[in-house]
């Protein structure tokens, strides 16, 4: 693909280039954002960051799109904005709108335990991606242990969280990690997968809306818990 | 070393000095300019913190009847260990006296003897507000300060030494590098120095709350020249904050000679640079509201883990480099 003129030559660059750069910036700001999502009390800021993440991770698709000339990774980098910057951030607004959950998110332990855990994590993922990262040949390789931590820090999430919203939000944010590790790892995957990946998410998060009804309906509350003691009692 | 480079870098020296005891109050000044302004108050003049120096000097000192002498020694400590720390930051030159001597964790360890000594002194007149503004300080040191490590062990695993000149040399005059560790150490720096100058999420320097004080309440028994040694000392050590971020993460015009006109863009940079950071300073004591002070340990916590992430992302995303 040729590069419009007015752009600097970016995979021309010797050493680690800009762009390289570039991308490891936006994986230090995933991961960021990972750890302020699992600190953040307020459902509607909750949604906000999972917003930015979702446009640093189309970005930095960008970036590696620009960099390698790998066309097809425009379309999941326009995918992930549609998608996850736009579509979903304002389906999740609007759920939390009409149910009107603007409380405070309760977490099982608090916020201070569960960063340590989370640092606890990212060692281990940054250990785990290491022998993973010499394999792929991509110029992206050293993040992956960034988008695993991501994975890792989303699943945290939707493990410490009691209320039903900030665990689906955990959920997406998981998908976000992924679709960080695909990237970074092997450049993407081929578009059928991505697409498919896509509307699984979207699919899902109109299901999860309607199940957000059905027990609130049932419960009178959106508390995972009352699940539990239900299926317990069965 | 010839005379003449140790007489330059002594004069060197002695100007960061001087510079930094004559424009702290200055910053401060600034700082309360600019939130006045954000709040849409009337500014008080920015040479404010001046007059109240020249006013408490001429005071005379009442003392408590069972104040110790550590109580009468305590504000002098205080005063010389933040001189000496805004002495130490290479905000002019990395050519300084005092460079080998400059290490972060030795300027770590003077911050701590400095906040030992006026939790003391705090303590030592034996009044409930005394006690209980040392106990909060003490709290938020102890948190405050490996966070403000791993921010230093993030610079000094990038450059290679824990010298204050050498990191400062470095980072100012390598090739451009975007380093995304930087990025968070800084995050992290800002939110510990908040913390350490008693600034609004933490403490509010202009508080008349007693129940909400930190700083303040250590220091309601001071008077005279005393209060103003200590009052003195706090703007230095915003001072030295503040030239610690500039050194560290805006570390562009940073003189590595001693000729007069390098010194010169130096501080025009320099200038420039406090007062940009004086209004950010104010921007974010602005938009933030105080926290309760039982919320304290979760910000510094989350500090503490800004570093620690820095640390972690530099090795794995700048590793060997």
């Amino acid at each position: 693909m040729n590069l419009p003129a007015w752009l600097p030559a970016l995979h021309d660059l010797p050493g680690l280039p800009l762009a390289g750069q570039l991308i490891n910036l936006c994986a230090a700001i995933m991961l960021l954002l990972a750890f302020a999502m699992l600190a953040q009390r307020r459902i509607v800021t909750l949604i906000n960051l999972f917003a930015l993440q979702g446009a640093v991770l189309c970005l930095s698709t960008a970036i590696v799109a620009l960099s390698t000339g790998q066309s097809h990774l425009w379309g999941s980098a326009l995918l992930t904005l549609l998608l996850k910057v736009i579509l979903l951030p304002w389906i999740l607004h609007r759920l939390v709108h009409k149910l009107s959950v603007k409380w405070d998110v309760e977490t099982l332990f608090n916020i201070p335990t569960t960063m340590l855990v989370g640092i606890g994590l990212v060692i281990i993922a940054f250990n785990v991606a290491q022998p993973i990262s010499e394999f792929a040949g991509t110029i992206t390789r050293s993040t992956i242990g960034i988008a695993l931590a991501c994975v890792m820090l989303a699943f945290l999430m939707m493990i410490t969280r009691s209320k039903a919203v900030p665990q689906v939000v955990g959920f997406m944010s998981m998908e976000n990690g992924l679709f960080f590790a695909a990237t970074s790892a092997t450049y993407g995957m081929p578009m059928v997968i991505e697409l498919g990946v896509a509307l699984d998410v979207l699919v899902g998060m109109v299901i999860f809306g309607v199940f957000f009804f059905q027990i609130r309906e049932k419960f009178d509350s959106l508390d995972i818990r009352h699940l539990e003691e239900k299926t317990k009692q069965e | 070393m010839t005379i003449y480079a140790f007489a330059t870098q002594l004069l060197t020296q002695l100007l960061e000095l001087v510079i930094a005891l004559a424009l702290a109050p200055l910053l401060s000044g600034w700082v309360a300019v600019c939130r006045a302004r954000l709040q849409k108050r009337c500014p008080p003049p920015p040479l404010l913190p001046y007059h109240t120096l020249l006013k408490l000097f001429r005071k005379d000192v009442l003392l408590a009847h069972n104040a110790s002498s550590l109580f009468r020694v305590a504000p002098y400590i205080i005063f010389s260990c933040m001189a000496l720390a805004s002495a130490i930051v290479p905000t002019l030159s990395t050519e300084l006296l005092f460079a080998p001597a400059a290490d972060a964790i030795a300027l770590v360890g003077l911050f701590a003897l400095a906040r030992v000594f006026i939790a003391l002194a705090g303590m030592d007149v034996g009044t409930a507000f005394g006690s209980l503004g040392a106990r909060r300080e003490m709290l938020i040191g102890f948190l405050a300060e490996p966070a403000l490590l791993m921010v230093f062990f993030t610079a000094s695993i990038i450059s290679g030494s824990t010298s204050l000149a050498t990191i400062v040399g470095t980072l100012a005059h390598h090739e451009f590098v975007i380093y995304p560790s930087l990025a968070f150490a800084g995050v992290a720096f800002t939110m510990v120095s908040l913390a350490e100058n008693g600034r609004v999420p933490v403490d509010n320097p202009s508080t008349h709350l007693e129940l909400t004080m930190i700083h303040e309440a250590m220091i309601l028994e001071y008077s005279g020249r005393h209060l103003a040694l200590i009052e003195w000392a706090a703007s230095l050590k915003l001072f030295a904050y503040s030239c610690l971020g500039i050194a560290l993460f805006f570390p562009f015009g940073v003189a590595e000679s001693t000729g007069p006109g390098a010194l010169a863009v130096a501080g025009v940079f320099l200038v420039g640079k406090l007062a940009f950071g004086g209004f950010v300073l104010a921007l974010i004591e602005t938009l933030n509201a105080k926290m309760r002070v039982f919320r304290t340990p979760e910000f510094l916590g989350t500090a503490f883990l800004l570093a620690v992430l820095a640390i972690l992302v530099h090795l794995l995303l700048e590793g060997g480099r």
